[in-house]
């Protein structure tokens, strides 16, 4: 287990090192010159010139990327263009944000796809199975923005119950934290239920028709235990892999849903970036991402340990 | 225990879902929905549109426009032109601070002045570019000069360029002022959150306070304009800017809502690229005058009015809308004539041009691109559209990788600012390239003089040369749409599309 944690963490600079390029790279090729995007309805040249100079945009593009991967590696994820402040604060204001949404909306979709999942397993091919189904296919294609809206003019427009849009921070109101979070996690963590329903049926499905399950019912334990004890930590698996894919694509931000509600997290902040070609802000956003989504893969393999024995060689 | 904590936080939520539930905020904070987020709150910095509605409410200007576009006293009371129009002396408002309680003088317009000049990345410099030096006569009198005469000057410093920031705290904070800006506005910084919102507070010292009546205001962008009136109706908001158009009808029909607007000193145009690089040649458009001439008789502006605007805009052929009193009555919108333009495509030899028209991705713009295709069908022109990210888009302008691009300009309260830069001879933002020594004299002239009559002919002339030569084909001007809250009054339409939030009430 230590030499296993060991090794993967020592991947884990040299694979950040690569995505810091490719993000770096990537981005040059995006057609559009930010400075002339800078530069305001009346694009005067002096302007121009004195924006490229100042964001060394006029420097080659690998002197560009050590200046910005040497103030990396030091904290300093360089300046916004567009609003002037520098890309560390606007990381650290949308983190939490992006955290908070990111897990309401994972326990959300464990809640409902969880249960959903094991219980059209255990009643395959009966009434609740369908149920599910539908409800499952349901979750998957209906579309964020549409059942955001939806909820809005129905809880905030016609019952005035939820705020329509907008965030306010747990420490400042945790009441209002709630309220003003309850539909976006709601509208992210049912199109993730609906996946997870999924997999969560067709993994205990395979599980339940193994034969070590035959040999638990028939040394006869109980089928809470068979269930609980033997079925379910196995079909955990490929449901933990999803889950931390999930977790981690939520984590790179939801842009609709944050468009929609308001809620001021890294999608938003990407968004605006990539359209206004500010290079810091999509670098410090994406480079920010990548590190989850590798930490996070990590903790799925430490899980697997956990829960599958087998795997603990 | 795990079930009493799982009863409460039951409880929680439904209360939380409780009508009523939501506080309701005090009657003395103002709720505003803008468009965008804006970017840095520094008047020399700055560059976007929902910026400057911040700025109406955080920065005072030397001077103001009135709803009909004259110029009015705010930081300054009066102000006169030299003899020879090359000075511009202002008398300022005595007895004003600044946010932080600095005093608002001649050495601080001098300041702010000299700010917008030089500092690194001043969207303003060529703005002011006019002005050489500044005089500080005594402390309340201020005098601008510039090397030659240039009458849209005064105009300039009823926006941004005339703005004035605290000297004390632009020093001390210098490229970071926008962190905490520092003005002599009505409401004074309290806090930003990037994306979220901008907090505003009365300032105690400001020098018309009694006609104040918010304590807070709070600013908050929903980019999603379906969005922003959900959060209007649901009362998270007061009022809201840029409402679309295709929504206006259901605002005049709540009766809880009301609609504000009024048409825009800028324009929706098609520009044409006639020499800014060698497509001009190779273009069907950018070669020959008759096939302009055909393009513009193909479309019927009222129809695109129509279609894309919901009728709300209102159709021109000029850089000022047709009721503007800068508007040459000589140069009418000519009607759509599909013979016409089909006798001309004939006569120019080319019955079925091409025309690759460049159209941001915004839904107006594309819009307006559809409705051109279909009408410029009918009289011959095979119209291919490519729609194109907007930052993408500019960079093509420039660099005149374009044969027609369909652009919105938002207006400048003098003609001079929708009329020089874009069809003097080099201009930064004369994209079709036209280079024409007699127009660039009228220009010039309409700039030596402050006379308005003189200037009119100097615009008249312009007018001729322009709507022959077709560098554009000015379309429409659009219609700024406000939807506010009926607790709302004193709200009054400006054509620059700004807030003036005094005589504003809520309640």
């Amino acid at each position: 287990m230590t030499r296993f944690l060991f090794r993967r963490l020592a991947i884990l600079l040299p694979t950040l090192l690569f995505v810091s390029i490719i993000i770096f790279g990537l981005q040059q090729l995006l057609p559009g010159d930010p400075a002339i995007a800078m530069a305001g309805e009346e694009r005067d040249p002096e302007t121009i010139a004195q924006i490229r100079e100042k964001y060394n945009l006029n420097k080659p593009i690998h002197e560009r990327y050590l200046l910005w991967i040497g103030g990396v590696l030091q904290g300093d994820f360089g300046e916004s263009i567009r609003i002037q402040l520098p890309v560390s604060q606007l990381l650290v204001e949308k983190l939490p944000v992006t955290i908070e949404l990111a897990i309401l909306s994972m326990l959300v979709a464990l809640g409902i796809g969880l249960p959903a999942g094991m219980i059209s397993a255990l009643y395959n091919g009966r009434w609740p199975d369908y149920v599910a189904n539908v409800v499952g296919l349901w979750g998957l294609s209906t579309p964020n923005f549409w059942l955001g809206i939806m909820m809005i003019l129905l809880f905030s427009v016609e019952l005035g119950w939820l705020p329509a849009s907008g965030y306010v921070s747990p420490l400042e109101d945790p009441l209002g934290n709630i309220e003003a979070m309850i539909m976006p996690a709601f509208v992210l963590g049912t199109g993730i239920a609906a996946v997870m329903m999924r997999h969560t049926r067709s993994a205990m499905l395979q599980v339940l028709s193994s034969d070590y399950i035959r040999t638990a019912r028939a040394k006869g334990l109980r089928e809470k235990v068979v269930i609980g004890k033997h079925a379910l930590r196995n079909a955990a698996v490929p449901v933990i892999t999803l889950g931390a894919l999930e977790f981690g694509q939520l984590l790179s931000g939801a842009v609709l849903t944050e468009q929609i509600f308001s809620i001021p997290g890294f999608g938003k902040l990407i968004v605006d970036a990539v359209f206004n070609r500010d290079y810091a802000v999509v670098q410090g956003v994406v480079l920010c991402t990548a590190t989850a989504y590798i930490v996070l893969n990590l903790l799925a393999d430490i899980a697997y340990f956990l829960v599958n024995p087998r795997l603990r060689a | 225990m795990f079930r009493h904590a799982t009863y409460a936080a039951f409880a929680a939520l439904i209360m939380a879902a409780t009508p009523g539930a939501i506080s309701s905020a005090s009657a003395q904070t103002l709720k505003f929905g803008l468009a965008e987020d804006p970017d840095a709150l520094d008047p020399t910095l700055a560059r976007t549109f929902v910026g400057r509605v911040v700025f109406s409410a955080l920065c005072d200007k030397l001077v103001d426009i009135s709803p009909d576009l004259k110029v009015v006293p705010q930081l300054a009371t009066e102000w006169s032109w030299s003899a020879d129009n090359k000075s511009l002396t202002f008398k300022l408002r005595p007895g004003v601070t600044f946010h932080d309680g600095e005093k608002f003088d001649a050495e601080a317009v001098k300041y702010n002045i000299e700010r917008h000049k030089t500092m690194q990345g001043s969207q303003r410099r060529g703005e002011l570019s006019a002005v050489t030096s500044v005089d500080v006569v005594d402390p309340l009198t201020v005098k601008l000069n510039t090397a030659a005469p240039f009458a849209p000057l005064l105009a300039t410093l009823t926006d941004r360029a005339g703005m004035m920031i605290s000297p004390k705290a632009g020093k001390a904070l210098a490229d970071k002022f926008a962190t905490a800006p520092v003005c002599a506005g009505p409401f004074k910084f309290v806090e930003r959150v990037a994306q979220d919102r901008i907090v505003l507070e009365k300032f105690d010292g400001y020098w018309n306070k009694a006609n104040i009546h918010f304590q807070r205001i709070e600013f908050r962008p929903f980019t999603d304009a379906t969005v922003r009136l959900a959060n209007l109706r649901s009362g998270q908001l007061d009022i809201l800017e840029r409402l679309a158009a295709t929504d206006a009808p259901g605002v005049q029909k709540d009766a809880k809502l009301k609609l504000g607007s009024i048409t825009e000193i800028g324009y929706y145009g098609i520009t044409i690229n006639i020499g800014k690089s060698d497509k001009a040649k190779t273009s069907a458009l950018g070669s020959s005058q008759k096939i302009r001439e055909a393009f513009e008789l193909s479309l019927d502006r009222n129809g695109i009015n129509k279609v894309v605007f919901d009728g709300l805009a209102t159709p021109g052929n000029q850089w000022v809308a047709p009721n503007s009193p800068y508007y040459a009555k000589s140069s009418p919108i000519p009607k759509r004539d599909v013979a016409k333009a089909k006798a001309l495509l004939k006569e120019a030899g080319n019955p079925n041009p091409v025309v690759n028209l460049v159209t941001p991705t915004t839904t107006d713009a594309r819009n307006i691109a559809q409705v051109v295709q279909a009408m410029a069908k009918e009289a011959g022109f095979d119209v291919r559209i490519q729609a194109t990210e907007f930052a993408t888009s500019l960079n093509m302008a420039d660099k005149g990788d374009f044969e027609a691009y369909i652009l919105a300009w938002s207006g400048r309260p003098d003609p001079d600012g929708n009329l020089y830069s874009f069809h003097g001879c080099k201009q930064p933002l004369n994209y079709s390239g036209l280079c024409n020594p007699a127009l660039d004299e009228v220009l010039n002239d309409s700039r030596l003089t402050t006379d308005m009559a003189q200037r009119q002919a100097a615009w008249n002339k312009a007018a001729a040369i322009v709507l022959a030569e077709r560098p554009i084909i000015y379309l429409l001007h659009r219609k700024w749409l406000w939807a506010y809250g009926n607790k709302l009054s004193g709200f009054k339409e400006y054509p620059d599309g700004l807030i003036r939030f005094t005589g504003m009430k809520l309640g």
